[in-house]
């Protein structure tokens, strides 16, 4: 690092990132980078942990939930609020890294660092949020999400707020060697509105760690609608069609492609739980 | 370059000047002169380095020390008044949960943050505390019974 500027306001800091400067909010990805040797500190560090405009986490007129984007994992675990209207957000950052590294790490870092393996993407994409950026852009998660590593974002734009509208009941499930300081093997959240004749009206389900980026399965989706629980066996053998998963020093790709439909079931039931609860 | 920072280290106040890319760590071990904080793996994997910044626990080899300006630290050298051991240092010491002593500061630091946001911790609930503090001598067992021991002691001088 030659420099280092916390700017105390989004207004101060945006020139700051349009001249090339790095935006870092907790570190956890990029500070933890530089440490382990992967790759150095940026030469110009913009630090956001000044910028409370940013932070909170509350529900909006409309019902929506509306997060901060430098509110950390431990923010959303802890809230009362997204536990009981928005679960598998909760479900995801529980699971992040250990306390210290959820007490750092921010939901804005997690998006924008765009990892495949993110916990909170699948999440987002099944209760449909979008990001608002600092330059008034909204983005749906899908939009913002364009490979491993890679976001829609433009230089000097950061994300804001992540809003997510009210929706139905929702899960998030990881396949894990171990529980804690792990990362997604294969992931998937589903979101599920059921009748009173315990027909499904509405499902969503997307998929972490098995493509370039966190994902919907659609053909997955298609198989629920109208029908009952009974068929989440069978709708979670379709996901693997919107899988791409690669090899490396965490799983083969068979096997993430062979754990796909268990990961997927276990959250469809999960969230269907839930909705009965 | 450098720049100013501001922080409150185990209640004293300190004024230091440090580089952009310095971490917490380095600044507490080198420029406060606490050393206390171990640096172990350097890439928060082991939590040899953790502190407690304004309560809640953060692997202070992988923060940048800027960011803690106008906070408050509280390394394992701030969690006794330095005569006496408190609760649950004396339980790590009885149960031998201690015994190269690598990764005690880290795990009374971590065990201090349950313990004042969960008084009475179920053992699931100190292994998840613990998570992201390794030991490599313990098999963590003499550990977290420690840790226990210490909520019931803590406990009774409640009552």
């Amino acid at each position: 690092v030659t420099t280092f500027v916390a700017p105390a306001t989004v207004a101060e800091a945006l020139p700051l990132l349009a001249a090339g400067g790095t935006a870092v909010a907790g570190g956890t990805d990029l500070v933890v980078a530089a440490r382990s040797g992967r790759r150095a500190l940026p030469p110009a560090v913009v630090s956001l942990h000044r910028l409370d405009e940013l932070r909170g986490i509350e529900r909006s007129g409309d019902g929506s939930l509306r997060i901060g984007a430098l509110s950390t994992h431990a923010d959303l675990e802890r809230s009362g609020l997204v536990r009981s209207g928005w679960p598998a957000l909760a479900d995801a950052a529980v699971l992040v890294g250990s306390p210290a590294t959820r007490n750092v790490g921010t939901v804005g870092g997690n998006l924008a660092n765009a990892s495949p393996a993110m916990e909170l993407g699948a999440p987002l994409l099944v209760h449909q949020a979008r990001v608002e950026t600092s330059g008034g852009r909204r983005l749906g998660i899908e939009e913002l999400l364009v490979g491993p590593g890679r976001t829609a974002l433009e230089p000097g734009e950061l994300i804001a707020h992540v809003v997510v509208p009210a929706s139905a009941a929702s899960a998030y499930v990881r396949l894990e060697y171990r529980r804690a300081m792990e990362i997604a093997v294969v992931g998937a959240a589903a979101a599920l509105a059921v009748d009173e004749a315990g027909r499904i009206e509405e499902a969503r389900v997307a998929l972490t760690a098995v493509a370039p980026t966190c994902v919907r399965a659609p053909a997955v989706e298609a198989a629920l609608r109208e029908a009952t629980a009974a068929v989440f066996g069978d709708a979670a053998e379709l996901a693997a069609e919107a899988a791409s998963p690669i090899s490396d020093v965490r799983a083969s790709d068979r096997y993430r492609r062979a754990q796909i439909a268990v990961i997927v079931r276990r959250a469809l039931e999960l969230a269907h739980e839930r909705v009965c609860m | 370059v450098t720049y100013p920072l501001v922080l409150t280290v185990d209640g004293v106040a300190y004024s230091l000047a440090v580089d952009g890319g310095r971490t917490l760590l380095a600044a507490l071990r080198e420029d406060v002169g606490v050393t206390g904080p171990k640096e172990g793996c350097d890439d928060s994997e082991c939590g040899a380095c953790m502190v407690l910044l304004d309560g809640r626990p953060v692997n202070s080899c992988s923060f940048l020390a800027l960011q803690a300006d106008g906070r408050e630290v509280t390394t394992v050298q701030g969690l006794s008044d330095g005569s006496e051991p408190g609760p649950l240092q004396r339980a790590f010491v009885r149960t031998g949960g201690i015994q190269c002593g690598f990764c005690t500061p880290g795990m009374l630091v971590s065990a201090t943050a349950l313990l004042n946001e969960s008084p009475n911790p179920t053992e699931d609930q100190v292994r998840l505390a613990l998570a992201g503090n390794l030991c490599r001598c313990t098999g963590y067992g003499k550990i977290v019974e420690a840790v226990l021991i210490a909520a019931a002691e803590l406990g009774e001088d409640r009552v």
